[in-house]
């Protein structure tokens, strides 16, 4: 009220907004605040810088900057070098790239492994991307995907048969993850439902079934699917070791969905079965049409984590023998030429195998949040 | 429904079909007698089977000699002259060591990079979140073969050995450390001990009634601690320090004595260990994020200090909702371990399901004792969690 001077030149309330500290704002603030607050944070960061210099000069000169890229043996590569044995020797991986990608497979028959790719982008589109014109009919494609490339790739009906002995390296990979994948999913909630139906003899089943496929390592199954599940069939049947692997890697991959999805039936409020019941909707409608969507909405996460689980665990059919990518690369160390980069063989397998998790995780989280469609109160 | 079919137009079995408890009967009946069926149709495949090839189904190969050399067998002194009994005992007992050992060490790491992937250090909290990411996304396989490969090729060879301090050794061949020796009097010193931590766990019940009663508040872990420690370190210098370390040393090749942690487990530990933790670390962090602000800010409202409210207020409500992934975190260790066979760690598969399967070819029997061994350790393991996650759950009053 006081018309004072002496202090300051503004009218109370007519000061002009000060600009905040230099320390709480913009580059120096954001410095200051995430790694220089307190003596902790001041260590953590030292410590940090520290190891980051330990680990990625070295890193960067091994694998790119020092690294050859073209060379004939591992001699020839060492030769290039400044110091032998010193940095990558990619000549190596790019020599056996078909190897790592087709495995064994007939040389004039791989456009078929080509063209199955090309199938499988155009089946995991529409999948993925909702918003594809047609999609509905794009779906019935996507059901005959597997069942097409299964034709494609072993032949028969006109085309040359490959054994499937001869499949290896990304592509068997691929193979056992997208069969996995597509299979294990409705079985999986085919289980969880059974799992959570009235009939007791069915639930118990189920339990019994579910539990005790998460009890096993998936390789001790393997192991059975190799040395005696042939036992179990009729006298004189064989029976292929890809298919039997398939079979063991969708029951396993197949249990764990069925834990993930009636966990997602368990978030259903039990308002909506009755609901559903009220409106005289039978249990397949109402599951159809109530339950699962939003039963299956909520699992997501979780059903990504299992099918990135399973396709890591791909890599497990190396221990019965079959060569998918570490397989083939175990097999060229054994390579007297090349023996001694496994260094190369193994970081060039972890990055195709985090390059395909990696954006399966991310997917599941655009998903989620995509979905997130606002129940949560 | 049922009522409202007209009864002309449908038969006995359909107008059951329409009844819902008789149809769940019949369901259930038809599910049972089809599984039924596949099974004894299979088991009547397995007996023709093996019948054609000559094969008997019996467990007496587990008496007979194994006639194989196994390694790495820390607790059961193994010859190859034993019994494939022997030596699925030693699987066992191997696959228990490393899970045990693997389940602790990725406890404590995934907790610390679970806290620092939450730090107010931004550079931490990405390089934590880069090496998790990176982890994760790879088969725990090529990381297993990955670490094995760095052991055996990369460290030196025995005469060269990484020395520490003279008593403990790192080479191609192992990790040596002393092995302690126990003497006369030592069994004195355990049992002081043991009496110790009983009289702790006595103490701390007793003083948690008395807080509960008049709100006194004792300083239960540093007594308990000084119990403990003083107790036994007062029995151990009683008795004369009746322990030894056996030193291990370089004799021709290799070293002698100590205990040896051979290339194969150190591989196996190490590689279970950092792949578990990493999803151990974002359970954690899922955990106490999952603890809604508003309980800190009570917390410091009622005048608790921060580790207080850290101790008292935070970690009990993140545990529950940590525990239940954290078991099925542990139960994947366990049944990864399996993989041990791939770098010749001889655990159960590698044991029972694989040379004695070879030299017996008893595929069917050998198969159901790993399954069934694998069975019992994830029992076992589930229950105890259970228990476990019983006793922190909320209790609502």
């Amino acid at each position: 009220m006081t018309d004072s001077t002496t202090s300051s030149h503004y009218a109370p309330g007519t000061h002009p907004d000060l600009p905040p500290p230099r320390r709480t704002t913009g580059v120096v603030g954001w410095v200051y605040k995430n790694l220089f607050s307190t003596p902790l944070n001041i260590v953590l960061t030292l410590v940090g810088v520290w190891i980051l210099y330990l680990i990625v000069p070295p890193l960067l000169d091994w694998a790119l900057l020092e690294s050859v890229w073209t060379a004939e043996n591992r001699t020839e590569c060492w030769d290039k070098m400044e110091v032998a044995e010193e940095a990558a020797c990619w000549a190596f991986i790019k020599s056996r790239l078909t190897l790592f990608i087709y495995g064994f497979y007939p040389e004039a028959e791989r456009w078929r492994v080509n063209l199955s790719f090309v199938l499988l982008i155009f089946a995991i589109l529409p999948v993925l991307y909702d918003k594809l014109p047609g999609r509905r009919h794009w779906m019935w494609y996507v059901a005959a995907f597997p069942f097409l490339v299964g034709w494609l790739l072993v032949g028969g009906l006109g085309l040359a048969p490959v054994e499937t002995s001869e499949f290896g390296g990304f592509m068997l990979t691929l193979v056992i993850g997208v069969t996995g994948i597509s299979f294990s999913l409705p079985l999986g909630i085919a289980l969880a439902l059974g799992r959570t139906s009235n009939l007791p003899a069915l639930r118990i089943l189920c339990v019994l079934f579910i539990e005790f496929i998460r009890g096993v390592p998936l390789i001790a199954l393997l192991f059975v699917a190799s040395t005696m599940l042939n036992y179990f069939l009729p006298p004189g049947t064989t029976f292929d070791l890809l298919m039997r692997v398939l079979i063991m890697v969708t029951l396993f991959a197949a249990a764990y969905i069925a834990e993930v999805v009636r966990g997602g039936l368990q978030g259903i409020p039990k308002g909506q079965v009755e609901a559903a019941d009220s409106l005289g909707l039978s249990y397949w409608k109402a599951q159809r049409l109530i339950i699962l969507p939003q039963a299956l909405k909520i699992s997501i996460p979780g059903i990504v984590n299992t099918f990135i689980g399973l396709y890591k665990d791909t890599t497990l059919v190396l221990i019965i023998g079959m060569l998918d990518p570490l397989g083939i690369g175990r097999s060229s160390l054994a390579d007297a030429q090349w023996a001694g980069l496994a260094r190369e063989v193994y970081l060039f397998i972890a990055v195709f195998f985090f390059l395909c998790c990696f954006g399966m995780s991310r997917y599941s989280l655009y998903l989620e949040r995509k979905l997130h469609t606002g129940h949560e109160r | 429904m049922t009522a409202a079919a007209p009864p002309q137009q449908t038969g006995a079995l359909l107008r059951l079909w329409r009844n819902k408890e008789a149809r769940s009967v019949i369901v259930q009946i038809v599910t049972v007698a089809v599984v039924c069926t596949l099974v004894a149709i299979g088991l009547h495949n397995v007996s023709v089977n093996l019948a054609a090839i000559g094969k008997e189904f019996s467990f007496d190969f587990l008496t007979a000699p194994a006639a194989y050399d196994i390694t790495f067998s820390p607790f059961i002194d193994y010859t190859s002259r034993d019994t494939h009994l022997v030596a699925t005992a030693v699987g066992v007992l191997n696959t228990l060591l490393v899970a045990v050992c693997g389940i602790v060490a990725a406890t404590l790491l995934g907790f610390t990079m679970g806290v620092l992937r939450l730090s107010n250090n931004w550079l931490i909290s990405r390089m934590v979140y880069v090496f998790i990411e990176f982890t994760r996304n790879v088969p725990v396989l090529l990381h297993i073969l990955l670490v094995h490969g760095i052991v055996v090729t990369t460290l030196p060879a025995a005469r060269q050995a990484i020395n520490f301090g003279d008593t403990m050794f790192l080479s191609n061949r192992g990790f040596y450390v002393p092995a302690p020796v126990p003497e006369d009097g030592a069994g004195i010193v355990g049992v002081v001990f043991l009496v110790a931590v009983i009289a702790a766990i006595v103490f701390r019940r007793w003083a948690k009634r008395v807080q509960d009663e008049t709100g006194t508040i004792y300083p239960v872990f540093w007594i308990c601690a000084g119990v403990i420690v003083g107790a036994t370190g007062l029995a151990f210098l009683a008795t004369g320090a009746p322990l030894t370390w056996e030193v291990p040393a370089l004799k021709g090749f290799n070293f002698q004595g100590g205990m040896a942690l051979k290339p194969e487990f150190l591989a196996l530990w190490l590689a279970l260990t950092y792949y578990t933790s990493c999803f151990i670390a974002e359970i954690v962090r899922a955990g106490i994020l999952a603890v809604s602000h508003g309980q800190t800010e009570a917390s410091y409202a009622l005048g608790l200090r921060p580790n207080r409210t850290l101790q008292l207020v935070i970690i009990p409500q993140a545990l529950r909702i940590i525990v239940p992934p954290l078991v099925s975190q542990y139960l994947n260790l366990t049944k990864n371990s399996s993989l041990a066979i791939a770098i010749g760690y001889m655990d159960v598969v590698a044991t029972i399901g694989g040379i004695s399967l070879m030299q017996t070819g008893k595929e069917v029997e050998t198969m159901i004792i790993v399954l069934g061994i694998y069975l019992v350790i994830s029992l076992v393991i589930s229950a105890f969690m259970n228990w476990f996650n019983r006793s922190i759950r909320f209790k609502e009053r």
